[in-house]
């Protein structure tokens, strides 16, 4: 029981940890900084042990025990944990910075961040399809909560409220198609269970289809994706800037792990071969069809992204539109449905991550508090603040995918996982689009390099935490792009 | 197989029949003294007409979430005190983390002033 407990342990200590900073911020009184150093501290012990039990995917589930085989360990998940807690630190120091320069320093978003980073963990560990819905809620129900974070602010409230609405209803989307699988399957909620089971193709396919397409609106939606991707420019720019950082990316790698462990379990490629031949012509069908799906959702993701960023004029909404498209390009490692695609999968996550925080923070840095977000307002960027205008331009090549910075093995790799599963239109969809965004994420580095304005930036931004969440993406996203294997053979060795 | 269930039927219709005679019961036995206020939609609540869009005091808030935090922990504490023999103590310890999670949340809202009523 105590080898069961310390294998799923980044989830408890989390879920743990969470509550117990609800009982910090109430004793805390006025002091800020408790609050903020305690969610610092409980980040990093959950970083500590995620790294710690890497190692032990091998080891068998044990049945019973503390989570009796609904909690997966280690591999993995393990490696989204640590995305999770990353994403979450950069957050915290940024957010710091942040609020205190938009005057509304709350002790509350420490905690959230937390108890964001409880759900995905949730989420990443889950080997049933409840668990999975309990770490959805927990995180989608913070995210509607930083979402309208500044409560006096009218785009801020509007975003929650449009948040909530819609993902409430995309809720119910994916709890009706876990019912419809859970019918389908002969009464099974475990991952492992529904992958065996498909294997002898004994399932009811009508069902089955209805109940995997539904599952597939429900986390499209919370993947930001073509058909149900309406919600996420209007959110990611009414919410905080911190927020739409955390949101957009490790919101975004939460839901593909779970649309990871959803696709491995119920699109199995290898069948038996015991199967009776009706039975595997139903089988392949319905995982041409569910490919097909995705890669169909995948492409229309990339263009209607990338198209929709070239003519914004708002710094925010444009990276809300390009993590609309980025959200594109991740899927297509769901469609490949294979190792090489799931660790493509991992890799961009975890270079998008440090990108897009990054660039989310120059964004808060230059907003300030009079909401200064268009494109002209960053003209003479590089004269005034050159270090500022430097990093950003890194990140707007690592986005555009340029070497040598982390986007681009990332996107290599999921193109090549899509060409060897057999889409090699998806390839060049995700190329052209590709293409498309270069114009968009070039256009913000000429304005801040190449354009003269009447009323060009004069303050100078000085040193602050914010700063040290630039310098660790600034010098990750280098990293990843220049030694991209040691994290993609790791990766590849865990699933 | 369907007489398994006529206990359930007969339930179903002793319900309906109590709720149809009740209704027919107050229309023809009762008094009937109709007033404006008492023709209102919500006869001691708000009015129903104007714009939504009205500010309200937060104490409406803070009632409904201490009543959840209270009205959830009843709700399961009562078949879990039902079944608590069969069960045994792995119940009674996982009842035990929900509620001290529950008083966590209980203990927030008492000491950010959710209570304090004026």
């Amino acid at each position: 029981m105590w080898n069961d407990l310390l294998m799923g342990s980044p989830v408890y200590l989390s879920a743990a940890l969470a509550i117990i900073i609800i009982l910090v911020d109430a004793f805390s009184g006025k002091n800020k900084s408790l609050t903020f150093y305690f969610a610092l501290i409980s980040l990093i012990a959950v970083g500590i042990l995620s790294a710690y039990t890497m190692n032990m995917h091998g080891q068998p589930v044990p049945e019973g025990g503390f989570s009796n085989g609904m909690i997966a360990y280690g591999g993995i998940s393990a490696v989204f944990d640590i995305l999770f807690v990353i994403a979450g630190i950069l957050t915290l120091f940024a957010s710091q910075s942040y609020m205190r320069a938009q005057n509304v320093e709350r002790k509350e978003f420490y905690s959230l961040i937390l108890f964001a980073v409880c759900g995905m963990s949730t989420i990443a560990h889950a080997n049933n399809m409840l668990i999975l819905f309990v770490g959805i809620e927990i995180m989608s129900i913070t995210f509607y909560i930083m979402a309208g974070f500044f409560r006096e602010r009218f785009t801020s409230v509007e975003a929650a409220l449009k948040y909530f609405l819609l993902g409430a209803f995309a809720t119910g989307f994916l709890i009706y198609g876990m019912a419809l699988i859970y019918g389908a399957t002969g009464g099974l909620l475990d991952f492992e269970a529904i992958g065996a089971k498909m294997l002898t193709g004994n399932v009811d396919f009508l069902y089955l289809r209805i109940g995997f397409a539904l599952l597939i609106v429900g986390l499209s939606f919370k993947v930001a994706a073509f058909p149900f991707h309406q919600w996420a420019p209007d959110v990611y720019q009414g919410a905080p800037t911190m927020a739409t950082g955390f949101m957009s990316t490790a919101g975004k790698a939460a839901a593909l792990a779970a649309l990871i462990l959803v696709t491995k379990a119920m699109l199995p490629s290898n069948f038996d071969p015991a199967l009776i031949s009706d039975k595997i012509i139903e089988m392949t069908d319905f995982t041409t069809d569910a490919k097909w799906l995705i890669a169909i959702i995948s492409a229309l993701t990339m263009l209607v992204g990338n198209i929709s960023a070239v003519v914004q004029k708002n710094v925010k909404r444009m990276l809300a539109y390009s993590s609309v498209a980025h959200a594109g390009y991740l899927l297509m490692g769901i469609v490949s449905n294979s190792i090489n695609g799931w660790s493509g999968i991992v890799f961009y996550s975890m270079a998008y991550m440090f990108m897009q925080i990054g660039a989310f923070v120059v964004v808060g840095i230059i907003e300030k508090n009079d909401g200064r977000m268009d494109l002209k307002d960053y003209t003479g960027l590089s004269k005034t603040n050159p270090m500022l205008a430097a990093i950003m331009g890194i990140f707007m090549f690592s986005l555009a995918g340029i070497p040598p910075f982390g986007g681009f093995p990332g996107k290599y790799m999921l193109f090549i996982a899509a060409i060897e599963s057999g889409f090699t239109w998806l390839t060049i969809v995700a190329v052209i689009s590709t293409i498309i965004s270069i114009y968009f994420y070039i256009g913000l580095i000429v304005y801040m390099y190449f354009k003269d304005s009447e009323t060009p930036m004069t303050e100078k931004f000085g040193f602050s935490k914010a700063t040290l969440t630039l310098v660790i993406s600034t010098i990750f996203v280098i990293l990843l792009g220049i030694f991209p294997t040691y994290l993609i053979d790791l990766v590849k060795g865990l699933f | 197989m369907l007489v398994d269930y006529l206990p359930v039927f007969i339930m179903i219709a002793l319900g309906a029949i109590v709720g149809v005679a009740f209704l027919f019961g107050s229309e023809y036995l009762g008094a009937r003294r109709s007033t404006k206020v008492k023709q209102s939609t919500y006869e001691s609540g708000m009015i129903p007409r104007g714009t939504a869009r009205n500010r309200f005091t937060i104490k409406f808030y803070m009632v409904a979430v201490s009543f959840l935090i209270f009205d959830i922990e009843v709700v399961f504490m009562y078949p879990w005190a039902v079944q608590l023999r069969e069960i045994g103590f792995t119940a009674f310890w996982a009842m035990l983390v929900f509620i001290v999670i529950l008083f966590v949340g209980y203990f927030y809202e008492l000491k950010k002033g959710g209570f304090e009523w004026d």
